[in-house]
């Protein structure tokens, strides 16, 4: 640790503590940092600055986030006036909020799918969307029965890491299959929110539909924000361990071999999963969601060679079927998380078509290799007589 | 024929200079333990109250080249589980490079191939990119702190470059050197012709030459192998295991679990009958003449000449 990096936090911490008041006892963790005076200050009140200081945190983020939200409007303000389209008018703002969720829910859930599809683990997304629905169901009945007044997307968020990890956790323990614990948690799942549901019926089963099918109109800025959010830890988290995502998703027994923690792994992707069906559940609905995680996914895996390109493949598949899937939901005034599923569906018919004539095109081309081979070239010793 | 012959001497050529490249590391490890590579000393595992693996101890030592052989349901693939440190033995200890095998953390030293069947084959990936997983325990946020000077201090100097670096070791990615070695790895198994090609459209062969190619990649001085040729066709296993062999005399330590006793007779230095305890360790010569095949697999086992199983 350098010097001027601890003076700039001890200095930071005494203004911190010049400017708080009351005289709380300080936790015992900070009692024991005994070496500087000017930490002995901290004893007053640290609980209470830290409390302050998350709060302004968190406010200062939602700042932030709204400010990007304002961003946003502004170019979509400018496609307007390039292009005319009715659906990016400026009076309707929950246009721009359902584009921008959407676009977002296009880069994040084929991310995350690439994984999953490839782990034999198309289902998962089904499962988790059937517990955010529970999460949904907890927050809607928390504010009815206390008026917590807490989003029912953070208990989404919430009650779908919890029953990520319960998957995880099942089959590591257990030595069952991984659809059994699918299966187990996406039932209990369904059955939890239906029943906080009919607990209290008449309250709640009003907003539970745009849950179940989503709505674009229904974006606010609020849960645009979070979405936002979500985006920001999904995608930084896949950016700094897609390596070892990759390996684990390849060869489980030899990453495991070269020192990766599998099951720490496995349960980041869970973890990162649930984040994803969450955040597309605004406009895809909880029983839709689970599509972009693995529709688009299998169309790239049709048409690509390597792994990057199918990653990039899929993230363009699936923003393509949510932009003509929202336009025609506008238009057409549908569901539009049933269009983008129906489009996606469509592109994916597409993509195996198109892969059925490149891997004709491809066999030619190997059968050319062969040829190059048996006169001697790089080829690898006994390959000629050994093709699949 | 000759055409195998050309590919073969290509491959020592290429053989050659991976051991150059590895010799700082070779040293490295000869003067942090010049011990066996693998130890395990009276152990026993079972899944279940009845043991699978009971009372084995075996040594391997550097540059050795020994096959495990023994029946189906032997405790072959659990032996090899445990000497990795994946299962922790019930009794006895494991030791991978002097170091207990469970909490053994180089693990690019090792480098594992398993039967060909437990690769993901349908996924969209170029055989380039497996062999680049070798890189992984390289790469990483370890590479801030390469050299003498530190991340900090760097960046009053150079920002942008500083930054670069950062994002690049933050995010993973293979620096100019990794991809050499990639290459290097790809040419010495010989698919450097097909680095761009899908895993998925390699036979069988190829694709463990390209699991080989990892772990070269990874610069392993222990390539551990679970039944690499099930299910691969004669002239191709003929071609796997020469590649083995010049590896072997490159310096590598090969541990080989098979069931064909054809190739382990032929191609291994040291033979370990295994049928839930040690039943043969010695040279392969001692082997064969030895009735060790006979008590492990029953009555029944005998060799057929001409190196068939």
């Amino acid at each position: 640790m350098s010097d001027p990096l601890t003076a700039a936090v001890a200095a930071w911490l005494v203004a911190a503590v010049d400017q708080s008041l009351g005289a709380a006892d300080l936790p015992l963790t900070l009692a024991a940092v005994d070496s500087s005076a000017a930490l002995a200050a901290v004893r007053h009140s640290a609980a209470i600055a830290l409390q302050g200081g998350l709060a302004d945190v968190g406010r200062a983020v939602f700042g932030v986030l709204l400010w990007v939200l304002d961003q946003w409007y502004w170019l979509m303000d400018w496609a307007y006036y390039f292009t005319g389209l009715e659906m990016l008018d400026p009076r309707y703002r929950y246009m721009h909020r359902a584009l921008l969720v959407g676009l977002c829910v296009g880069v994040m859930a084929p991310l995350i799918g690439t994984f999953l599809v490839h782990r034999q683990l198309a289902l998962i997304g089904d499962a988790l969307a059937h517990t955010a629905f529970a999460g949904v169901a907890v927050g809607l009945f928390l504010n009815a029965v206390i008026d917590l007044g807490v989003s029912p997307y953070l208990t989404a968020v919430v009650v779908a890491m919890i029953a990520a990890l319960f998957i995880e956790l099942i089959s590591e323990t257990t030595d069952a299959y991984n659809d059994v614990s699918m299966a187990i948690v996406l039932s209990t799942g369904f059955a939890l929110g239906t029943t906080l549901i009919s607990l209290n019926a008449g309250g709640l089963a009003v907003g539970v539909n745009q849950f179940l099918f989503g709505n674009l109109s229904t974006v606010s800025p609020q849960s645009a924000a979070i979405l936002l959010v979500l985006f920001a830890v999904i995608v930084g988290t896949v950016a700094v361990t897609r390596n070892q995502l990759l390996y684990v998703t390849f060869d489980e027994t030899a990453a495991e071999v070269s020192g990766i923690s599998v099951n720490w792994y496995n349960r980041v992707m869970v973890m990162l999963t649930a984040l994803v069906v969450v955040g597309a559940m605004q406009i895809m609905g909880v029983i839709l969601v689970a599509a972009m995680l693995v529709v688009p996914v299998a169309g790239a895996t049709q048409v690509s060679r390597s792994f990057t390109e199918s990653l990039v493949v899929s993230v363009v598949l699936a923003e393509l079927a949510v932009l003509l899937g929202i336009g025609v939901a506008y238009y057409g005034g549908v569901t539009a998380g049933g269009v983008i599923v129906l489009v996606a569906v469509g592109i994916y018919v597409c993509a195996v078509g198109i892969g059925k004539l490149q891997s004709a095109r491809g066999e030619r081309e190997i059968t050319d290799m062969g040829s190059i081979e048996t006169d001697g070239a790089d080829g690898g010793a006994g390959t000629g007589g050994d093709r699949p | 024929m000759s055409a195998n012959d050309t590919d073969a001497a290509s491959d020592t050529g290429s053989i050659d200079r991976a051991t150059d490249r590895g010799t700082d590391h070779a040293t490295d490890a000869a003067a942090e333990a010049n011990g066996p590579v693998v130890d395990l000393a009276d152990v026993t595992f079972g899944y279940t109250a009845t043991p699978v693996v009971e009372d084995v101890s075996l040594t391997v030592d550097p540059g050795e080249y020994v096959a495990v052989i023994g029946p189906n349901g032997s405790g072959k693939s659990t032996l090899m589980r445990l000497l990795l440190g994946l299962l922790a033995p019930d009794a006895g200890t494991a030791r991978l490079f002097g170091e207990d095998a469970e909490r053994f953390d180089d693990g690019e030293r090792v480098g594992y191939v398993a039967q060909q069947a437990s690769a993901a084959k349908e996924m969209p990936i170029t055989v380039r990119e497996v062999v680049k997983m070798g890189r992984f325990p390289y790469v990483g946020v370890d590479r801030l702190s390469d050299g003498d000077e530190t991340v900090v201090e760097d960046l009053f100097d150079e920002p942008v470059r500083t930054a670069r670096r950062t994002a690049n070791a933050v995010s993973g990615r293979l620096a100019a050197a990794d991809w050499e070695i990639v290459d290097d790895a790809l040419a010495t198994v010989g698919m450097s012709a097909f680095a761009d090609r899908r895993i998925g459209q390699l036979s069988g062969g190829q694709r463990q030459r390209v699991f080989i190619a990892r772990a070269l990649a990874g610069e392993a001085d222990l390539l551990v192998l679970d039944e690499p040729t099930v299910g691969v066709d004669a002239e191709s296993v003929d071609a796997f295991y020469d590649l083995l062999g010049a590896l072997n005399d490159a310096g590598i330590t090969v541990l080989l679990i098979e069931h064909d006793l054809g190739a382990v007779v032929e191609h291994a230095d040291r033979v370990v009958c295994l049928n839930r305890e040690v039943y043969f360790d010695g040279s392969t010569d001692e082997f064969v003449e030895s009735d060790a095949l006979a008590r492990a697999f029953g009555t029944e086992a005998r060799f057929l000449t001409g190196g068939a199983e």
